[in-house]
């Protein structure tokens, strides 16, 4: 795949990304923070891909690190954001006081 | 591309998809919890097929993974919701971590690169480390493991300067000949993670919900970059929103401070300023006990709380929010104000709340409460400080003149609620708590408030 093609991706979807976001009502800024940085983790799926097998030791050692970081990241960063999605949805099911 | 290849790019793109979806519905609050879940699997499909790439090393990918997801899973369930932002700021930097190591794993194995792929190299390990490591200068700041005063010494943009050129410049030496110059990606390793420490260390604590959502940016950017280096589309486009969806939150957080951000990185505010804030002030100081802020919140019909950071540190919500309670039961109107930085991350206070169980609907904008301010009869400001500084409104002298502030010195009577009377994080005086119309009440906000709750009930 080349950059120009690659470059395009990128480009429109940086446009995607600022329409998609643009209003958010400040109630919503942590979890959308912290679910677009669970997102970031997505550096995990490239981790996976260049983990293999007859790797030199090194390149085993840094991917398996860069494997746990970023699994750490999606995790972790998935269950909070959930774990505060929670707490206001509980609010909605109790109905308006 | 063999035909394995192309269905798991196939499934790439659904990925994308979901991410895309679930981005979409994380704005709008009905549909945020959904819109997570999507996410999620989104991310589960993207994983899971990959690992249908031949050759993988499963033993590493089962031991990196099973580690990650502990880890991942004790600290999301773990930590309080008081000390929501250290932990997004450390989960962010590992993230950023894990592109500089994949970058740098890719060299390692494939030193001949060409020029845009050396290139991207340099992108994806300069802002994976100035992500790791600012993010660890803010979590540290954040959980008051190192001062959280903006660090600042002389010299100090020179010093920023020559790091920066230091890195652009090995970047470049590197990109021309990445063969023979792996001592050259060393030295761009140690400069951006040196970098990320000393850019994020002069900025003081007030100003992280800034620097948390561009730290937020910057990993989103980091992984796209690592998706050039290994030519793979769904870290491209993941990367890219998250890299502008923390560019919005970023410039939301700036508008609320009326400041640009270059303001808020490299001016050091809180340090430099604090010798023009301590001017005289006119007027005297009010204090009150329980029983005097127990009066006036009897008589009140309506009562707007005004939440900060000082809430998150004595962690006051739960007694906030069943002061709230019974002002409601007793007849008065009762809302949340909420400034758009106050607390330490974007919706910082808002979450606090939501966790105490306070209505949806009671929270409120500053742009909603400040126009029917004169109709509100006691504002009750916790742990709040230049937030509602009226001296942003009209002292052109002060350091945070222009910032939007909720106009509590409008109301009829305002409570402030502060353990002293130490200036708040900008060192800046207060001309609210001097105000004839401010009674202060010391003390910690937890025990301050279950005083009054105390009151209340024992009538």
């Amino acid at each position: 795949m080349e950059p120009v093609f690659l470059t395009f991706v990128f480009v429109l979807t940086i446009f995607l990304g600022f329409e998609l976001i643009s209003k958010v009502p400040s109630t919503l800024h942590t979890p959308l923070m912290s679910g677009a940085n669970a997102i970031s983790g997505i550096t995990l799926i490239g981790s996976l891909a260049s983990l293999k097998t007859g790797n030199p030791t090194v390149a085993i050692i840094l991917g398996t690190l860069a494997v746990t970081f970023a699994t750490i990241n999606v995790v972790g960063g998935y269950a909070v954001t959930n774990r505060m999605l929670e707490m206001f949805k509980k609010k909605d099911d109790g109905g308006a006081k | 591309m063999n035909i394995t290849a192309l269905l798991i790019n196939f499934a790439y793109i659904i990925s994308a998809g979901l991410f895309i979806f679930g981005l979409k519905m994380l704005s709008s609050p009905a549909t945020a919890r959904q819109g997570n879940l999507l996410s999620a699997l989104g991310m589960l499909l993207a994983i899971v097929v990959t690992l249908f790439y031949s050759g993988l090393d499963y033993k590493w990918i089962v031991v990196g993974v099973f580690i990650g997801t502990v880890i991942g899973l004790v600290a999301a369930y773990k930590v309080q919701m008081t000390s929501m932002p250290e932990m997004v700021a450390l989960f962010n930097g590992f993230g950023g971590i894990a592109s500089l190591l994949l970058a740098w794993g890719e060299y390692h194995q494939h030193p001949e690169l060409s020029v845009f792929i050396a290139l991207v190299t340099f992108l994806s390990a300069f802002i994976g480390g100035i992500t790791f490591s600012g993010s660890m200068v803010a979590f540290g700041k954040l959980a008051e493991k190192i001062p959280s005063k903006a660090i600042v010494f002389s010299g100090q943009h020179i010093v920023n300067g020559a790091i920066l050129l230091t890195a652009l410049a090995s970047g470049v030496i590197f990109a021309m000949n990445p063969e023979s110059s792996y001592a050259i990606f060393l030295v761009i390793v140690v400069v951006s993670l040196l970098f990320g420490v000393t850019s994020v260390i002069p900025i003081g604590g007030a100003d992280m919900p800034v620097v948390i959502s561009l730290l937020n940016s910057y990993s989103g950017l980091a992984a796209c970059a690592a998706g050039f280096v290994i030519s793979n589309n769904i870290l491209i486009v993941a990367g890219a929103l998250v890299g502008a969806s923390g560019i919005i939150l970023t410039k939301i957080m700036c508008k609320a401070m009326n400041r640009s951000l270059a303001n808020v990185l490299f001016s050091g505010f809180g340090a430099t300023t604090q010798a023009a804030g301590s001017g005289e002030q006119e007027g005297e100081i009010r204090p009150a006990t329980a029983e005097d802020v127990y009066y006036i919140l009897e008589a009140a019909d309506s009562v707007a709380i005004v939440p900060g950071y000082g809430l998150a540190v004595a962690q006051a919500q739960h007694v906030t929010q069943e002061l709230g309670e019974l002002l409601e039961e007793n007849g008065a109107e009762v809302s949340y104000a909420i400034h758009p930085v106050a607390g330490r991350m974007p919706g910082h206070m808002n979450v606090l709340l939501a966790e105490a169980n306070v209505s949806y609907d009671q929270l409120v904008e500053m742009d909603d409460i400040n126009p029917r301010m004169d109709t509100v009869d006691v504002c009750v400001v916790i742990g709040a400080n230049d937030v509602v500084n009226p001296a942003a409104l009209n002292d052109e002298s002060s350091p945070i003149y222009g910032m939007p502030i909720i106009e509590t010195h409008r109301a009829k009577t305002v409570i402030v609620l502060k353990r002293s009377m130490n200036p708040g994080f900008a060192g800046i005086q207060n001309a609210l708590f001097f105000s004839p119309n401010t009674r202060m009440y010391f003390g910690d906000a937890k025990a301050s408030i279950q005083a009054l709750v105390a009151e209340f009930k024992s009538d």
